[in-house]
């Protein structure tokens, strides 16, 4: 179904502050995501993620920037609510209704939407359509959120951490739901610490820490910012420096995690050799050698305040 | 069905659901207006115990006071008879001397008429003669014995407890889950949501003052001397006041021990003070200004007036309109000032 739309992007920001006494939670964020567009937020435990998300969807109040969701500010919001959906981080629904009748309150909000047993069946909880609340399990609680941000068949939706702590199963379920949400030309926001979600899902991402966007693209470019698409981890003893590391064959990247270093290369088959040489020739220990394709998870590794600079 | 209606819809199943919530609302008062109307029946044409004290006359002054069926006499040594006082086995004794002395504590609320009582049978027995033939004619009053008194106490505390307990508590409860916050989150309308708490509660309300008065007639033979519909008016005006403190009490109150030591502090000096189990004329003068604006003692008074007296309009057309008034006001406050987060 197509939307009407008085304007071509889904979400805009400019310089959106939000200050918790003297924490700065969120620092001047700029974002801008275009109708149809899958966008994710990542970052560590209180980057500002949710905290920026409940301000665009009305939630929160700003201490400083410009919000515009469809076209729209807040200040005329009831009419914004009817286009949008929203899981979340966290909420525990009423006990003692039912998932049917809780969808189905949630329904009767919206002007227009699906009927409560399709949405019911998009999240896969046919089954459970006639237990309490109280009686599901954490996952099941989870689907039953995101059931109820469908119901009004939205034209944007969020999901904040909508699969932490789901089983592979309902995770690879849910990423169904989203794709084909996304597949209706339809906007969405979600937020996740799961690097292989936001490549699978997201056509952009933003990587968020201490409440600044610190790196942002489609997740094809962030991986090629590292500048090869390997990763070889390893550990060494005695340990061996950067000096070192730098002096390894097509190495573009180094960072230090964990006690381990982690480089990025271009072909493993040109590093590796040479780093199990040139610690044979030192006499150092090769321990925990580890090598895999970079992905998100290495961007993010390499950003947020773990990368090799300003580090012993 | 509107949204309001799902939300109203999803009051009572929320409520109906809950066992524990059934019993403080409908089970509770029961019981206790059956307990406490079995201990302090009255009329039931128990005797008043009372004793004569071992001595020369004993033996005769009970004979005398044995006739009273009214009186259950025994005679006791003088050793005992300050225990039997304390236990509450006797109201009275007889003093052993020829000339009567009668002992008996006179904060006991029968005392002084059984010593007048015993008194008058033993002057007689001795020989007084009565200027003027005199004759007793008992009235059990409708409307006067202890379990009439307690009815519609019983009935306006547990209009009180239930919208405080049932709005309150519940509100604060749905902030704590960032249920609120959810359907903030949603186009509901925001007065759909409080409003759908106070519909809800009329629908309890009824059953729960019909149950109560139910009970009243059928067990205890009350009797309403006033007007039914009095009685619906003042139960929604009550329910509405308290509705609107509940709601003032959980407008921004973010965790569940906070709003219930809140409740309680606004709730329990009123089981005291506002004539529930006894009438609140007991406190002293300089108390009662404080005591009668109190909502549950404007309702148990208004409840009083009409079901015992059969109080015209005139007379609870006032605490009527306070507690209505009442009721708005805090509501349009606690709406004012109402968090969803
Ligand atoms: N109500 C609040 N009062 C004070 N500080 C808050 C409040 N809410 C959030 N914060 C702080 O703001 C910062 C950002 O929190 P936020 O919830 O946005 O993080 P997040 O990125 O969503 O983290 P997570 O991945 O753990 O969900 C944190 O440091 C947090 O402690
Ligand atoms: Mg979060």
């Amino acid at each position: 179904m197509a939307h009407p739309n008085d304007d071509s992007a889904a979400v805009r920001v400019r310089g959106l502050v939000k200050r918790y006494g003297d924490l700065v939670a969120v620092n001047g964020l700029d974002l801008d995501i275009a109708n149809g567009e899958c966008f994710g937020l990542l970052g560590p435990n209180g980057a500002g993620k949710t905290t920026t998300v409940e301000i665009l969807e009305g939630l929160l109040p700003c201490d400083a920037g410009d919000v515009t969701i469809l076209g729209r500010t807040w200040r005329d919001g009831r009419k914004l609510r009817q286009r949008i959906g929203i899981a979340l981080q966290e909420t525990h629904l009423a006990d003692r209704l039912t998932v049917h009748e809780t969808v189905t309150m949630f329904r009767s909000f919206f002007d227009r939407g699906r009927t409560p047993d399709q949405v019911i069946a998009l999240v896969g909880l046919e089954d459970k359509r006639d237990a309490w609340v109280v009686k599901l399990s954490g996952g099941q609680r989870q689907r039953l959120a995101i059931a109820c941000a469908l119901v009004g068949d939205p034209e944007l939706l969020f999901l904040d951490e909508p699969t932490t702590g789901l089983d592979p199963q309902s995770r690879r379920r849910l990423w169904d739901v989203v794709s084909d949400f996304r597949g209706q030309g339809r906007s969405c926001i979600l937020t996740t610490h799961y690097m292989e979600e936001a490549e699978r899902l997201c056509d952009r991402v933003a990587i968020i820490d201490h409440g600044r966007i610190i790196a942002q693209g489609t997740p094809t470019h962030l991986i090629g910012q590292l500048g090869g698409t390997q990763v070889v981890e390893f550990r060494a003893s005695p340990d061996v420096d950067e000096v070192f590391c730098r002096s390894l064959p097509g190495v573009s990247g180094i960072s230090r995690f964990q006690q381990r270093w982690r480089l990025t290369v271009v072909a493993l088959n040109r590093t590796v050799p040479a780093l199990v040489d040139a610690l044979r020739d030192r006499g150092a220990d090769l321990a925990d050698l580890t090598t895999h394709q970079a992905s998100l998870e290495d961007v993010f590794i390499a950003l947020t305040g773990r990368a090799l600079r300003g580090d012993a | 069905m509107s949204p309001l209606g799902h939300l109203i819809l999803a009051r009572l199943r929320e409520f109906y659901r809950e066992p524990a919530a059934l019993f403080w609302t409908y089970g509770f008062p029961t019981l206790l207006a059956l307990a406490l109307g079995l201990a302090f029946r009255g009329g039931d044409g128990r005797a008043t115990p009372i004793a004569v004290i071992e001595g020369p006359f004993a033996s005769e002054r009970a004979a005398v006071l044995a006739q009273d069926p009214g009186l259950s006499v025994r005679t006791v040594s003088p050793r005992d008879v300050d225990s039997l006082f304390l236990g509450g086995g006797i109201v009275l004794a007889v003093g052993a001397d020829p000339a009567l002395e009668y002992r008996f504590d006179d904060t006991h609320p029968e005392s002084e008429a059984v010593r007048r009582r015993v008194d008058d049978h033993l002057q007689r027995a001795a020989g007084r003669i009565d200027p003027l033939p005199t004759r007793d004619r008992p009235v059990t009053a409708p409307g006067s014995r202890y379990i009439d008194f307690l009815i519609p106490g019983l009935i306006g505390m547990n209009i009180m407890s239930s919208s405080m307990w049932g709005i309150g508590y519940t509100i604060v409860e749905a902030r704590k889950r960032r249920l609120l916050k959810r359907l903030a989150a949603t186009p509901m309308r925001h007065g759909d949501f409080l409003l759908s708490f106070i519909l809800a509660r009329l629908i309890f309300l009824a059953t729960e003052v019909a149950i109560l008065l139910a009970f009243a007639v059928l067990v205890f033979d009350v009797v309403v001397q006033g007007s039914w519909l009095w009685i619906a008016a003042l139960s929604v005006a009550g329910a509405m006041a308290f509705a609107g403190l509940a709601m003032l009490a959980a407008s921004r109150t973010q965790s569940t021990e906070t709003v219930s030591g809140l409740m309680n502090l606004i709730m329990l000096p009123m089981w005291v003070l506002s004539g529930v189990f006894f009438a609140s004329s007991h406190f002293p003068d300089w108390m009662q200004p404080m005591i009668k604006p109190l909502p549950l003692t404007l309702l148990n008074d208004a409840m009083r007036a009409v079901i015992n007296e059969g109080a015209t309009s005139a007379q609870v057309a006032l605490p009527f309109a306070v507690l209505s008034v009442g009721a708005a006001l805090t509501r349009v406050v606690a709406v004012r000032v109402f968090r969803w987060n």
